[in-house]
């Protein structure tokens, strides 16, 4: 183990902000993909459904 | 096969000499372009040539892409393209002919303006002939390319912004090469081994890039 | 065993909804273990210190996007040559992804390069080449975006990927060519030998990324299959049932 403590974790030997700005911005963009993924599965679904029921009319 | 090829050629470049306006816009371009950097970085002779191969360069490209979203679309406007694509005659052949044409309506013509600018950039004598150099292997790569993005982004909505974002990646390997022969003839350090590279993707192009246009062509046309 | 019946998208739909949870879950507990390893195994680098701890991400981030691209051009060439419908889904479904790993390899190199040359950016072979490899991504997604017709967006698409995949190597090469000719940013990340257990991390994060990207994938292809075969009988039978 490295860390003395949490805070000197999060300090990272001073490099925190580089480290940090690097992980925080890859979950954001892995964040972001999955949930526009979702929401365009979802958008998908409903939509096809919508058009078949309006082909069955 | 030949002939072929050689009335492709003698179409495009009729139907050029009859549009004159057309191309010289292209060429206004590229002096426009280069006239804007001195402007915007300031007239310091050391700074000019400094730059200038780069610029030069950067110019000579942004001039082919303006000119290549034409390259195919008047023809297809007319139905001629696709009479020429049903032909026995191969399409790469078309390709091949419709790319020389151009290199020959824009290439040769950039490559007449092109001293004119380079002393306007304080380039001296020896590197304005290996820009002259540089262009005349370099350009003829930005039309074989370039018909490969002409070919794929042929009647989009958005065409030429289009075709932009996607051939200008392609083209840096031409501008490394071409503006680092200026910049070495200028620092001494030769330019034979900037030049050979050149001609090697010249090469490459001529080989590859008909074939990839060829097969947009049909994929876009279908 | 018939592996052209995987090649129909109807049982590729299905197989792919059986694979998402390993591939997602696979991910997840390789993000555990290799962060683990990471930030709490791993010991602080003699010449880097903590900093250094970017290349779990960097470097997995860096290597996913250029096996991305290559895929993509795999896909694609199969798909033409072979006429295979779902090749072309496969490499659709790619794209986004590899372009956002080339983003966060960027990202990630600009934070790791500012500790340690001073620098946001460098014009080094290797970032310049990145930065084009997002161009690159980018153009293959605008051109999807702007072609209605699918079967010519397909082609179209994969064409332009060869064509790129051709260049990627050429340009990488001119780059660190130009590169070494043009003197002042020649700092690299100190090469020295590095630590086994500073790999071990790297490698499981890299087998992460690899999962991740299959899971967000098969996720993507999944709904591209539903959209093009929404006229045939199973994927109606697919819609009625889930209601």
């Amino acid at each position: 183990m490295e860390w003395a403590s949490w805070s000197d974790f999060w300090a990272m030997g001073g490099y925190g902000l580089y480290v940090w700005g690097s992980y925080s911005v890859t979950t954001a963009c892995i964040l972001i993909e999955v949930i526009l993924l979702k929401r365009a599965a979802s958008d998908t679904r409903r939509r096809l459904r919508r058009m078949q029921q309006w082909e069955e009319l | 096969m030949h002939r072929f090829l050689l009335a492709v050629l003698r179409r495009d470049l009729t139907l050029a000499a009859r549009r004159r306006g057309d191309w010289l816009i292209a060429q206004f371009f590229f002096v426009m372009v280069a006239s804007l950097f001195p402007l915007g970085v300031g007239p310091e002779p050391e700074m000019l040539s400094r730059i200038g191969p780069g610029v030069l360069w950067v110019a000579a490209t942004l001039a082919s892409l303006l000119s290549l979203s034409r390259l195919f679309a008047d023809d297809h406007r007319d139905g001629s393209l696709e009479h020429m694509i049903l032909s026995p005659e191969p399409t790469v052949l078309l390709v091949l002919g419709k790319s020389l044409a151009h290199w020959l309506i824009y290439g040769i013509p950039l490559l007449l303006i092109a001293p004119v600018l380079g002393l306007q950039f304080n380039l001296p004598a020896q590197a304005i002939l290996t820009l002259e150099v540089s262009l005349l292997l370099g350009t003829p790569i930005l039309s074989l390319l370039g018909g490969v993005g002409a070919a794929l982004t042929l009647g989009l909505r958005g065409g030429g912004v289009l075709l932009t974002l996607l051939i200008l990646p392609l083209y840096i390997p031409a501008l490394i090469f071409g503006a680092g022969a200026v910049d070495g003839a200028m620092a001494g350090t030769g330019s034979e081994a900037h030049l050979s590279l050149l001609g090697s993707f010249l090469v490459l192009s001529l080989m590859i890039a008909p074939w990839i246009a060829a097969a947009a062509l049909r994929v876009s046309l279908e | 065993m018939n592996l052209y019946a995987y090649a129909s998208p109807a049982t590729f739909y299905h197989l792919a909804g059986r694979l998402i949870p390993w591939f997602a879950w696979g991910a997840g507990l390789l993000t555990v273990w290799g962060l683990y390893v990471g930030f709490f195994v791993a010991p602080t680098d003699f010449q880097q210190s903590e900093a250094y701890r970017i290349i779990f991400i960097h470097v997995p981030a860096a290597w996913m996007s250029m096996f991305i691209y290559l895929v993509m051009a795999f896909w694609g060439a199969i798909g033409l040559a072979f006429n295979t419908r779902l090749s072309f889904m496969m490499a659709r479904a790619l794209a986004p992804t590899g372009a956002m790993f080339t983003f966060v390899a960027l990202w990630t190199g600009a934070w790791w390069g500012k500790p340690m040359w001073g620098a946001w950016w460098v014009w080094d072979a290797r970032l310049t080449s990145e930065l084009i490899l997002l161009f690159l991504y980018v153009g293959i997604i605008a051109l999807w975006a702007a072609i209605d017709d699918i079967k010519r967006g397909d082609r179209a698409g994969s064409l332009l990927t060869l064509i790129g995949a051709i260049n990627v190597p050429i340009i990488y090469f001119s780059v660190k060519w130009w590169n070494t000719l043009h003197q002042g940013a020649t700092i690299k990340p100190s090469g020295t030998s590095m630590d086994a257990i500073m790999l071990q991390g790297m490698l499981v994060m890299a087998f992460a990324a690899w999962f991740y990207t299959i899971a967000v994938a098969l996720v993507r292809v999944r709904r591209i299959i539903l959209e093009r075969e929404r006229h045939t009988e199973w994927v109606k039978a697919l819609l009625a049932k889930e209601i």
